[in-house]
């Protein structure tokens, strides 16, 4: 009989649905579950309803319900606030980061403590008085904190205020919000209360939303419902607990609490009527007028407007009413009051009226959103009665349409101009100026007025940070709209101001950005090198890493923009330069990816360098290059190619005969890319290289040139490492180097011997090199070499050859198909034959079958295509090597079939009837 | 016309209980207290005046037996039928006055078994009157010269406040509306409240107490607000702790407000205004 509850449900006709369980007193401690406060719902703990958990996350359902609702919702109202409204989580970040402070905060905290009300006497204690509370508690002040304590003591609260909700102790919840709120009536360390204030309205933020979810989730049973819900869909204990918030906050004692902690739950209004957004925005907007402190003020009209545009972004009237209101109140920042605070705190005019800015910007851009040029020029009349106020027409250049302000920017620099200068500073009105001018386009017969206009003022700021602040802005303009004269006076201006002392080491961003936004517009370098300030101004980079980044952005815009091959003296001079610095940057710590960025944009430049038909001009370019970048090796392989690619245009333009002159000069061509390779550390770059070098020499008919490249290459080969590194992983290099050779070999048939050297000089000397080459233990490559050896052999051996270069004699003519040339031929296919066929047999004995099945089809296939059948051994040999291959049944049958068929085929031509007899010698060997 | 009171008893019990009978009782109380300010410390004590009830009624639910294991539901209804020439009013919580109704539960259970007993209270408000309530608005200008209680008239700053209150007379749902101007003021403000008292009158045969207690203060002007502009006066009445100005012969519940301004230099002015409440 432990757990006998008693229960009474009473239905009275009453405004104050009471559902009341009380317990036995024995089995369960009452708290105020038994309390009898009318208030039904927001301290009775709702288990977690499952389905209105899910909907709170991702269900696939309701979401695609809500996404139709909302695209429904868009079509009604075309109201919404879209992409184009800078949200304020864009704001806040740039808040925090610019109002800062090194003075010592101090919080005021509120002890947690608060007693559930047993005895009987306290029975009707409601959370009304716990409120008060709060307010007359014992409190403790914290002094002396850092920023950074500060806000941490903040974070805290956000922390205690998640914690209490989730813990279900709501009042608790509130009251942090309160403590909370009540910190932003305090304007002490006044520097920090921009940063204070989005700190605060994030916790508040949070709350809101937790509010709402709160009463929505109530709704949503049994069914959710939807997102655009009304009224009639919200039940009775939904309503009542969402009043019952209405009613604890419509309680707080303090002006300044109540107001935020109203706003924060603006949303909830939804819930309990129509029209109750509508009627409490203009109501709280009034009630700022309350706030004395001006600075307290505006931003919690920032605040409302926040809230207001994110919930009823179609109840302009109040924003409206909130701008005119701060105007209304706007002699108060020159109020005695503020006067004394900022000389207490030792705070000037002028940085005490940039705390106004982020609220005024943000009120103003609420307020200007898609608002007729109607509005926006009763705004900006209002605000020239207050006597050109600067902090005001700052925010309305901000915060107003850019077209709309650059259509009068004439009118705006003369209220500019009739500022009092004591104020609020003009470099930041021409800042705010010159940023919508450089989206939107004043019409054209004002621009030059304007920019001289503007530049006049900016000139004659002294501080460098503010003057480059403001210089950076109007630079886009100018670049807009003008030429290199005046952009170029522009720069003058800048080197100007930011030389002495070294001003510009504190502001390379902002020269960064100036030379970005001159080379956005600048695209022809020539008209970019020619003006004078250019590469002065390119000099204030004298920090290395940024130095680089600039030079790097100069190369990426020539390569995208310019077209054609230049010779353009001066663009030459100034790009080599400018590589010039970036290759200088190269050190033993450059990352690999640096090097192969900058090598490819030396490389661009280079590709993009042409003096047309002085080709002697072009190759000296090509030496001074390779003075220049040695020390990145993919701009040396490209200036190699490049030199090659200029031999062959002049071989092109001289129709294939050289002239004396000519032929010296691509001599000295050979030359360049000869003495040239061997920088290099890539073997595998060296070997192509003095290949391909070889071949252009080849074909310019400077045949020791040619000789000599081969020779290198030949004589190169034995350094090749077995492993390489490709792409950051270590591989094998035999098949790179197997690719090599018989590109090599294929060279070699037009390559004549030298006459000072024995007959085939060169591929004895491959061959050789091929033979001691320490190849990989069981690999067939030197073998394959050998077998592919075959088919040149047979080539050169023929009495006219199957490719020749014009104007270079080959083997033919030199040998004239001397027999002693053919039989030497002969002696060394012979050669290699008895080393294939040695390499065969070891391979018979190991467990080679598979390779040794392979290789001898290999052979047989040479043969057969290179190899004179008619001779019996020959033809012995061949039909060996074909049941060799298939011995072990290893072959590809479906290959020898094809080569069965070819075969056949060949031998209808009369010349080649032999090859049927041999035909009939060979069996295919079933797989069966 | 007399509305009820229903309901249902709800009995949780693992296994069947025995019990000697199921008795509702409601109970409706004026609870009268005299404050030591009027009539001092001991008299207070001893000279609280007799609850008044308004109403009290009894029934059996269940006569002596056993409720089943498991959950019971046993529906009920009152008739809110006050006691002879009584009136009902509303529900209201104040200091000296204090009108609540509530129902308790009795089982009896036999020999050895704590009998079980179970009270809540519950609210109650008026009928809506059916008449409608006119607005009475209310201009007021406070100077140093509109003052009363002042000792030294000379050592007051200037200033000159107007405002109006759009009515006295107010439907207790609905909020105590109005606007107020700072017009001038030699000294900066340093706060704007209102504060809403509840002036709680109690007779008996030694003569009546009255009593002017705060309910609550509500700021609405914080710092040295912008002159010439007005601020809105806005006050949400609490419930619970308002009613309809209640006036009957043993003991009178009304209300006032009070608009106090508070000058930097400590100064307090304050402007009483009183209401009335009802229903509508």
């Amino acid at each position: 009989l432990q757990s006998v509850t008693v229960e009474l449900q009473s239905r009275f006709v009453s405004h104050f649905p009471s559902h009341l369980q009380v317990t036995d007193s024995r089995s369960r401690r009452g708290g105020r579950k038994g309390s009898t406060s009318s208030s039904s719902s927001s301290s009775s703990s709702v288990a977690p309803d499952p389905l209105s958990s899910m909907l709170e996350g991702t269900d696939p359902l309701s979401l695609f319900a809500a996404a139709s609702e909302l695209g429904r919702k868009r079509r009604e109202n075309e109201e919404e606030v879209g992409a184009d409204f800078e949200p304020w989580s864009a704001k806040r970040g740039e808040i925090l980061a610019r109002f800062t402070t090194t003075e010592k905060l101090s919080i005021v905290r509120y002890s947690h403590y608060f007693h559930p009300s047993s005895a009987v006497s306290e029975k009707v204690r409601t959370r009304l008085e716990e409120l008060d509370d709060l307010e007359e508690g014992s409190q403790r002040e914290l002094l002396n904190l850092s920023q950074q304590d500060y806000v941490n003591r903040i974070e805290e609260l956000n922390q205690s205020l998640k914690e209490a909700w989730s813990s279900d102790q709501k009042v608790k919840a509130l009251k942090i919000v309160i403590q909370c709120s009540k910190l932003l009536s305090d304007t002490s360390v006044i520097q920090f209360y921009p940063s204070k204030f989005v700190l605060i309205t994030d916790i508040l933020d949070t709350f809101g939303r937790l509010v709402y979810e709160r009463i929505w989730s109530m709704c949503s049973d049994p069914r959710p419902i939807p997102d655009s819900f009304s009224v009639e869909d919200v039940n009775d204990t939904a309503k009542e607990t969402c009043l019952n918030w209405f009613f604890k906050i419509a309680s707080i004692r303090e002006l300044i609490p109540r107001l935020y902690v109203e706003a924060a739950i603006l949303k909830c209004n939804r819930f309990l009527n129509k029209t109750g957004i509508q009627e409490t925005l203009p109501r709280l907007t009034a009630m700022i007028r309350g706030i004395g402190d001006p600075l307290v003020a505006v931003y919690a009209r920032a605040y409302l407007c926040r809230v207001g545009m994110e919930v009823a972004p179609h109840l302009k009237d109040s924003l409206n009413k909130n701008f005119f209101d701060l105007l209304a109140s706007f002699r108060q920042i020159h109020g005695d009051t503020v006067q004394n605070q900022l000389v207490i705190q030792r705070v000037e005019i002028p940085v005490y009226l940039t705390l106004y800015s982020p609220a005024i910007h943000w009120i103003l851009q609420c307020v200007a959103y898609r608002a007729p040029d109607v509005l926006l020029t009763e705004m900006m009349e209002r605000c020239k009665k207050l006597g050109n106020n600067a902090l005001l027409l700052n925010s309305v250049m901000w915060a107003f349409r850019p077209e709309f302000v650059a259509a009068r920017a004439t009118d705006f620099i003369g209220m500019i101009k009739d500022c009092d200068e004591a104020g609020f500073p003009k470099h930041l009105l021409f800042g705010s100026l010159g940023r919508s001018l450089a989206c939107a386009d004043p019409p054209e017969s004002e621009r030059l007025p304007i920019l001289n206009e503007a530049w006049k003022v900016i000139t004659k700021v002294r501080s460098p940070q503010d003057y480059i602040n403001c210089a950076e802005i109007w630079v886009e303009f100018t670049c807009r709209h003008f030429t290199k004269r005046e952009v170029n006076t522009v720069l003058a201006d800048i080197i100007k101001h930011m030389t002495p002392d070294r001003a510009f080491e504190d502001a390379y961003p902002q020269l960064q950005s100036v030379m970005k936004k001159i080379l956005t517009y600048f695209h022809n370098f020539s008209v970019l090198f020619s003006m004078e300030k250019f590469l002065p101004f390119l000099d204030m980079f004298q920090k290395d890493s940024v130095r680089v980044e600039v030079c790097k952005s100069i190369m990426e815009v020539f390569i995208k923009h310019q077209q054609e091959p230049t010779r353009d003296p001066v663009i030459l001079n100034a790009l080599l330069h400018v590589c010039k610095t970036m290759h200088d940057s190269v050190n033993a710590l450059t990352v690999e990816d640096e090097k192969r960025s900058l090598a490819l944009l030396i490389n661009g430049f280079i590709r993009m360098v042409s003096f047309g038909r002085d080709f002697e001009q072009q190759l000296s370019f090509c030496v001074e290059a390779r003075a220049t970048f040695c020390n990145l090796e993919p701009v040396i392989i490209q200036l190699i190619h490049t030199v090659n690619q200029l031999a062959m245009e002049t071989r092109r333009v001289m129709g294939g005969s050289h002239s004396r002159k000519t032929a010296a000069f691509v001599r000295a061509c050979a030359a360049y890319s000869f003495i040239t390779i061997p920088s290099l550390t890539s073997i595998f770059s060296r070997l192509h290289l003095y290949l391909l070098s070889g071949q252009v020499a080849l074909a310019n008919q400077c045949l020791s040139q040619a000789d000599a490249f081969l020779k290198a290459a030949v004589s190169v080969l034995p350094e090749v490492p077995r492993t390489i590194s490709v792409e950051g992983k270590q591989r094998s290099s035999e098949a790179f180097l197997l690719d090599f050779i018989n590109s090599f070999l294929s060279t070699l048939l037009v390559v004549p011997d030298h006459p000072e050297q024995g007959v085939l000089y060169l591929v004895r000397g491959l061959l050789n090199m091929v033979q001691d080459y320490t190849w990989e233990d069981n690999s067939d490559a030197k073998v394959r070499v050998y077998i592919s050896a075959l088919p040149l052999l047979a080539a050169m051996s023929q009495e006219s050859y199957l490719y020749t270069i014009p104007k270079v004699d080959s083997n033919e003519t030199l040998y004239g198909g001397d027999p002693k040339f053919v039989a030497e031929i002969s002696r060394l296919c012979e050669t290699l034959i008895g080393q294939v066929l040695d390499h065969l047999k070891t391979l018979g004995r190991e467990e080679g079958v598979r390779r040794q099945g392979s290789l001898a089809f290999s052979l047989f296939s040479t043969l057969l295509a290179h190899g004179d059948l008619r001779n019996n051994k020959l033809n012995q040999l061949a039909v060996n090597l074909w049941n060799l291959s298939h011995k072990n049944g290893h072959c590809d049958t479906r290959t020898s079939v094809r080569t069965l068929e070819h075969i056949k085929q060949q031998a209808q031509q009369p010349e080649l009837s032999h090859l049927s007899d041999m035909l009939l010698r060979l069996s295919l060997q079933s797989r069966a | 016309l007399v509305e009820v009171l229903a309901g249902v008893v709800v009995i949780t019990s693992k296994e069947a209980v025995q019990h000697q009978g199921i008795s509702l009782t409601m109970e409706g109380l004026v609870n009268l207290q005299l404050s030591s300010k009027s009539v001092g410390v001991f008299e207070a004590f001893y000279n609280s005046v007799k609850p008044i009830q308004l109403i009290s009624s009894n029934i059996e639910v269940a006569k002596p037996g056993k409720v089943p294991g498991g959950k019971t539901e046993i529906p009920f209804e009152f008739p809110l039928q006050a006691k002879g020439n009584k009136m009902l009013y509303e529900t209201y919580h104040g200091v000296f006055v204090n009108i609540q109704y509530t129902l308790r539960c009795d089982m009896r259970r036999p020999l050895l078994a704590k009998d079980l007993s179970k009270t809540c209270e519950f609210m109650l408000h008026c009928q809506p009157q059916k008449s409608k309530v006119q607005p009475t608005p209310v201009d007021f200008t406070i100077t140093p010269e509109t003052l009363q209680n002042v000792k030294e008239r000379t050592s007051l700053p200037k200033f000159v406040i107007r405002g109006h209150l759009d009515a006295t007379n107010c439907v207790i749902t609905q909020p105590l509306t109005g606007e107020l101007v700072v017009e001038s003021s030699e000294v900066a403000i340093k706060s704007i409240e209102l504060q809403l008292v509840r002036v709680e009158t109690c007779g008996c045969a030694e003569g009546y107490a009255r009593d002017a207690t705060e309910i609550q203060n509500i700021q609405i002007a914080e710092g040295d607000v912008c002159h010439g502009l007005p601020i809105p006066i806005y006050m949400v009445f609490p419930r619970l702790f308002t009613c309809p100005t209640l006036e009957t012969t043993n003991f009178k519940v009304e209300f006032e407000v009070n608009v106090v301004i508070v000058l930097h230099d400590d100064h307090l002015i304050t402007e009483n205004f009183p209401l009335k409440l009802c229903r509508v």
